[in-house]
Order: structure tokens, then C-alpha cells, then sequence
């Protein structure tokens, strides 16, 4: 009799077990970024992004793995890396096996590290980490594990895109290097003089220096030194505020040359600059809106400002993600077993929605792709920024950049 | 020669502008003794306000307009929120207006969102007044300065030479005997408060287009503003004038000059450590001034208060 008891609550017990299972069919992904502070917007629009992304390009052709949907649950870091670690161990809790992360690369050596600790120690609950802007180049070298995938193109390739154009333009003698102080802002400056030392060993640097992230109140001080050192091109990697504060106070303080950019762009800062950042702000970034590759994505821009009137596709990689993940998660057969998920992903060729190939390279989990340098302008522009009439226009482009620049990862797989 | 002519001009405009801040907040502070965290946030409010008028009506209209609107709601904050929680003494005082930063910050965003606005100046002050060898100063920067200039005269004269500034100045040490004289002095409370924010609001007007309009504005400047007042000394007028310009110059100098650690440090004596990235104190020789420019005026705080707790031309102990 006891037996039978005890074999009719354990079968009761599966049955509610596999039915909560069944019910559980969201695929959820962690959208851990700011979502409050200085660089709300930054992350309140790529979480925007997220979400159509994921409606419009998975969950509306039916999910994944016949019926499972993705679903994007945000958590707010104030680009702390403290508070990240905390996020990530509440996603971690809500049994979430997808971080996606972008804004810092500071916030992101947190969180990689985490995860890397997190998932050997708790091979139940591993997780993946797509980071989709944090551009680091540590990240995919020396600090590399195999959780960590980048999608968008690291600060190195990015650099060496830009120093080709910079290297064809003879009238660039000096140049002046000025960043944010951290991870990232560093890794900027290391590039450019390491690329331009090496395409144009006549380039004289005449400035190069880092400013506290976010702090600055008043970037003149900083223009009067870039216009007092003679330079003829500005590289920054700045961002948020800081870009838009350092770029028009080193315009409306006399600057006259091009001012060379990763992230001067969308966000408020497109129409913030309008006139006055024609002809100076360039660009380096991938999935380019102007021209813009085909209908399909055309229509994708067209249907998310429909949704978001205010919002921009400023991170196209974004897409890139959703529907690469979706391919993985489908190829490995599973969402919640990771490590094929991150098989599947390693080497994984897809046609980016924005035109192009993008290959992520097994070696280092870096993305190999396209890369344009985009000029700030209002001619030509089918698709703008803020809906000021201005946007990035595609200047020049780099096909597969650097696919085969060496990295120092030495990557254990589990 | 000419460069440190230029970072006068920037210094000063950056002092001013601190001045126009801090010198509301001083005001309340001396009058009520409410050190009035939500001060910034009415800043912000100001920049705001000006860029919705400056949508229909252009900027001029914004910046006589919006600084009196965010007089009006100051007044009312102080009329219905803090008259009531005056009672309960300074704490719940302060906790209202830190909660009240919190609710402006999340209204704003709530109405604006969370971007950058294209808040600009207006076209007629685009582009340099005058050059200085290759260094442009904007047009914009002379205006401001003028215009902070006129506001303190314009407050000096009012504190110093009308009756209203002779009842305010009574009622900030004998609040009792001028009202035993039969004077309204919660309505001059009341006015105080509506002016200093409104004084904010100018401030916020007029920096909103140069240091980009957005919800962080008002976080960013919050703490400075605390450390000029009490640099100043606590409810001294031109105290916050001299610690503003003070704190403007030496940002502006320290960020202009690549000062390095290293010079000062083997001028004085010591020698480099070999390598230097292995010693302990290679954090502290490979600084440079830029990177400590916005702690020195919290530095210089922290001076004063050790060796002279009541300010620069403070009356009252901190």
C-alpha cells in the first residue's frame, strides 16, 4: 500500500514536473545595461532593439526549436560592474541561461570573469554570454573563455579599419588621441598608435590622453589643447554625453579637421550635433542604414520606428545576435544545454541582415565582419538618426576586416 | 601667454555659471536652513522648461520664461511641501528634497525621455565672438558671462540697497523680532526659495545648450554645487562668488596642462622606481593633472574644513 503511495506522488510529481517544463517554453535572455543614470538611453534603446529583434525576427516565424519563444528580460546595472555581478546572479537565479551585455567594457571583463567561475563551478546552470558591444580587445584575447561571444567588431579591427582611410588621406600629419579612462578608452589609444605607427610612421601624435568616464563637465579645457597642439584629425572612442559634450566643444572652440569616432552617433547625439557635426564627425561601425542593403531590411527599420517613433536601429549587430542565437539554439537541438549552443555558435557563417557575411571565428569567439566609416551628414540619408534629418552615410568600407589578425586566446573548452 | 588667456576666459565662464548655481542655494540655506538637495534638479528644470518654449517661441522667450516658471514651482514646492515637513525638524527636511531630486529626475524622463534633447543656441550667437591668436572663443561663452555678471550685480544690489534685501537680511538672524514687527516671513521664506531655484533655472537655461540637456544633467553638477557653498562658507554670497571662480580656475587650469606626477615628484626629491608599473606607487607617478582636475576641488574642500570649518567668509560653523 505504502509503496503505491509513494509511487503515485512520484509519478504525480514528474507529470508536474514535465508539465511545468512544458509551460516554461520562453527562451529568456538577461539584458543586463543601464537602464537608469547618464547612459539610460544608450541602454533603454539597444534593450528596444532587443526586444523587436527577437519578436520580429524569431519570435514571429514561430520561435525556436518548434515553439519556443525568446523572451528579453531587462535588469539595470548602472554600468557598475558591482551591480552587474549581482544582475547576473539574479538572472542566473530566474534560471536565465542567456546574458546579453554591451555598454562598458569594463562592465563586461566583470561579467566574463563571473561566468567563467559561475559555469565551472555550477555545470547545471552554465550560461552563454553574447556581448554585443563591448569592444575590448582583451576580451577576445588574453582574457578570453569559451561563454564569451563578441558580435560586434572589437576596438583593434575597428582601429585598423579606420587607420587604412586616415593612412590614404595625406593632409593628416598630427593627430590627437583622447578617450575615456577605462578598459576600452585605453585599448583605443594603444590601437591607434600602434596602426598608425605602422601605415604612416609620419604621423606625429601630438596628444594622447584619457579624461574621467562620464565626469567631465566641460570638455573646453580639453578642445583648447587639441586646437593648441595643431592637430589635423581627432581619434576618440568616446561615448554617451561624453561624445556629444567633447565634439561640440571641440568644434564650437575652432577645431576645423575630421574627427574620427566609434560612437558619435543615434542616441540624441545625431540630432544634437545637426549642423554643426557635418563634414567634421566619422564614423567606424558595422550593418550600415545608408545605403541600406535590401527590402528586408528596410522594411525591419521601417516596422521598428513604427513601434518606437523616438528609437533608432543604432546597434544593427543586435540583429545579428537574435537570429544567429535562434540558428545555434535550433543546430544544437536544445536552450537549455549550453555548451552545444556554444558549439553551434563557434565558427557559425550567417548573411547579416544589413548585407555581408559574418563568421564567428572558433579561435577567439570574435566576430568577422564588415566594416564601414560612416560620415555625419543630412545628404543622402533614406534612413536618419533621431529623426533630425541627419544620419551615417557609408563613406568606405573594410570586407571581412582583419579575419586574419593573430589573437593570443588560448581557449579551454568544457 | 595666449593660451592662458583663453583658460581665463573658459575659467571664468565655468565659475560663473557654478556661481549662479550655488548662489540660490547659499541663499536658501542661510535663510532656512535647508541645505536643499533637489537644488540641481531645478537646474535641470530650467534647461527643460527652455527648450519646450524655445520649440514654439524661440530661445530668447525661453530664457525670460523658464526661469520664472521654475520659480513658481519652487515656490510651491516650499509653500506646500516643505512649510508642512519644517516642523518635524531638519532631517525630514532633508529626506524630502532628496526625494524630490529623485521625482524630478524620473518626471523628466517621463516627459522627455531619456535622450539627449537638441536643446541649441540661438543662431545669432553661433560661432566666435572674437579669436585670441588660433583660439575661438564662441560668442555664446561672452554671453554668458555678461549675463551671469548682471545677475549678481542685480542680486547685490537688491540684498544691499532695497528694503526687500534689508527684511530678508533681518529675517535671516532675527527671524522672531522681524516678524514680531509685523512682517510676513514665511513669505519671504517663501519668496527666497522661488528666487534661488528660479536663479538655478538661468543657470540651466543658459548651460543646457553647451553642456548638452538630458535627465543626468542635474547628477553630474549636484555635488559641486554642495562644495563651492561650503568652501564658500555656508550662506555667504560672496563667498559662493570666490569659491565658484575659485573651483572654475583651478578645473580649468588643471585639465588645460598636462602636469605630470612624475616632474613634480623627482623636482622634489624622489627618485622614478624602476620598473614603475611594478611599484606600489606607480598609480600615483603616472598621474597627470587632467585625471585629478574634478577631485581637486573636493580636495580643497576637505582643507577647509580642517583648518577653517566655516568657509572662506562663512559666519556659522559647517
Amino acid at each position: 500500500m505504502r509503496t503505491i503511495v509513494k509511487r503515485g506522488a512520484v509519478a504525480a510529481l514528474s507529470l508536474a514536473v514535465m508539465a511545468s517544463a512544458a509551460f516554461a517554453e520562453n527562451v529568456k535572455i538577461a539584458f543586463i545595461d543601464p537602464l537608469s543614470g547618464p547612459f539610460a538611453s544608450t541602454g533603454t534603446n539597444g534593450l528596444h532593439q532587443y526586444e523587436f529583434a527577437a519578436e520580429a525576427l524569431v519570435n514571429a516565424n514561430g520561435g525556436v526549436l518548434g515553439g519556443q519563444k525568446f523572451e528579453i528580460v531587462g535588469f539595470d546595472n548602472k554600468i557598475s560592474p558591482k551591480e552587474s555581478l549581482i544582475q547576473l546572479q539574479v538572472a542566473i537565479d530566474q534560471g536565465i541561461r542567456y546574458v546579453a551585455q554591451g555598454n562598458s567594457s569594463g562592465v563586461a571583463n566583470a561579467l566574463t570573469e563571473a561566468i567563467d567561475k559561475h559555469n565551472r563551478r555550477n555545470p547545471d546552470s552554465r550560461v552563454l554570454f553574447l556581448n554585443y558591444s563591448a569592444v575590448d580587445p582583451a576580451l577576445t584575447n588574453e582574457k578570453c573563455n569559451f561563454w564569451h561571444f563578441r558580435f560586434d567588431a572589437n576596438a583593434d579591427i575597428k582601429m585598423d579599419a579606420l587607420t587604412d582611410v586616415m593612412a590614404a588621406d595625406s593632409s593628416i600629419k598630427k593627430v590627437y588621441i583622447i578617450g575615456q579612462d577605462y578598459s576600452f578608452g585605453k585599448a583605443v589609444a594603444a590601437a591607434a598608435v600602434n596602426f598608425l605607427g605602422a601605415k604612416r610612421p609620419d604621423v606625429e601624435i601630438v596628444g594622447n590622453e584619457l579624461h574621467p568616464i562620464g565626469k567631465v563637465k566641460d570638455f573646453t579645457p580639453y578642445a583648447r589643447k587639441i586646437v593648441a597642439s595643431g592637430a589635423d584629425a581627432v581619434i576618440t572612442g568616446n561615448w554617451g554625453s561624453d561624445m556629444l559634450n567633447l565634439g561640440k566643444s571641440v568644434i564650437d572652440n575652432g577645431f576645423k579637421g575630421p574627427i574620427y569616432t566609434y560612437y558619435a552617433a543615434a542616441d540624441g547625439i545625431t540630432a544634437a550635433f545637426g549642423e554643426t557635426g557635418k563634414g567634421s564627425l566619422r564614423l567606424v561601425s558595422e550593418g550600415p542604414l545608408n545605403p541600406i542593403a535590401s527590402e528586408r531590411a528596410a522594411d525591419y527599420v521601417k516596422a521598428f520606428k513604427a513601434k518606437y517613433p523616438d528609437g533608432n536601429v543604432s546597434q544593427a549587430r543586435i540583429t545579428n545576435v537574435i537570429e544567429m542565437l535562434a540558428r545555434a539554439i535550433n543546430d544544437a537541438g536544445s536552450a537549455t544545454d549550453v555548451v552545444a549552443v556554444g558549439k553551434a555558435l563557434e565558427g557559425m557563417e550567417h548573411d547579416s541582415l544589413w548585407g555581408g557575411k559574418i563568421m564567428m571565428r572558433p579561435q577567439d569567439h570574435q566576430a568577422i565582419q564588415d566594416v564601414h566609416i560612416f560620415a555625419h551628414t543630412n545628404e543622402g540619408v533614406q534612413f536618419d538618426y533621431d529623426n533630425s534629418g541627419y544620419g551615417m552615410v557609408v563613406e568606405s568600407s573594410v570586407a571581412m576586416a582583419s579575419a586574419d589578425a593573430p589573437t593570443t586566446c588560448k581557449m579551454q573548452r568544457p | 601667454m595666449d593660451l592662458i588667456l583663453v583658460n581665463l576666459i573658459d575659467g571664468l565662464v565655468t565659475g560663473l555659471l557654478l556661481f549662479m548655481l550655488s548662489a540660490g542655494l547659499t541663499l536658501i540655506f542661510s535663510m532656512m536652513g535647508v541645505l536643499n538637495f533637489a537644488h540641481a534638479s531645478f537646474y535641470m528644470l530650467g534647461a527643460y522648461f527652455a527648450y519646450q518654449i524655445s520649440i514654439y517661441l524661440g530661445f530668447w522667450m525661453g530664457l525670460l520664461i523658464a526661469p520664472p516658471l521654475v520659480g513658481i514651482v519652487g515656490a510651491a514646492v516650499e509653500r506646500y511641501g516643505l512649510r508642512r515637513v519644517h516642523q518635524y525638524g531638519h532631517v525630514p527636511e532633508l529626506i524630502f528634497t532628496f526625494g524630490l531630486a529623485l521625482l524630478i529626475e524620473e518626471l523628466v524622463k517621463f516627459i522627455w525621455g531619456n535622450d539627449q534633447i537638441p536643446y541649441q543656441i540661438p543662431e545669432i550667437l553661433e560661432g566666435a565672438a572674437f579669436s585670441i591668436s588660433s583660439y575661438d572663443i564662441p560668442a555664446y561663452k561672452v554671453f554668458m558671462i555678461f549675463l551671469s555678471l548682471g545677475i549678481f550685480a542685480g542680486l547685490l544690489f537688491v540684498m544691499t540697497r532695497t528694503r526687500v534685501g534689508m527684511i530678508i537680511q533681518a529675517a535671516l538672524s532675527y527671524p522672531r523680532t522681524v516678524e514680531a514687527l509685523g512682517h510676513n516671513v514665511p513669505l519671504v521664506f517663501m519668496g527666497v526659495f522661488g528666487v534661488g531655484t528660479a536663479l538655478a533655472g538661468v543657470a540651466g537655461v543658459i548651460a543646457g545648450p553647451v553642456l548638452s540637456t538630458f535627465p543626468g544633467m542635474a547628477f553630474v553638477l549636484g555635488s559641486i554645487v554642495f562644495v563651492t557653498i561650503v568652501i564658500g562658507g555656508l550662506g555667504s554670497l560672496g563667498g559662493a562668488l570666490v569659491a565658484a571662480l575659485i573651483i572654475g580656475w583651478m578645473t580649468t587650469f588643471a585639465k588645460a596642462y598636462n602636469i605630470r606626477m612624475e616632474d613634480i615628484l623627482t623636482g622634489v626629491g624622489f627618485t622614478k622606481p624602476e620598473p614603475t608599473w611594478d611599484s606600489a606607487w606607480a598609480d600615483l607617478w603616472t598621474l597627470t593633472s587632467p585625471q585629478i582636475a574634478d577631485i581637486l576641488p573636493y580636495l580643497l574642500m576637505i582643507l577647509i574644513l580642517v583648518f577653517r570649518p566655516y568657509g572662506l567668509f562663512g559666519k556659522r560653523d559647517v
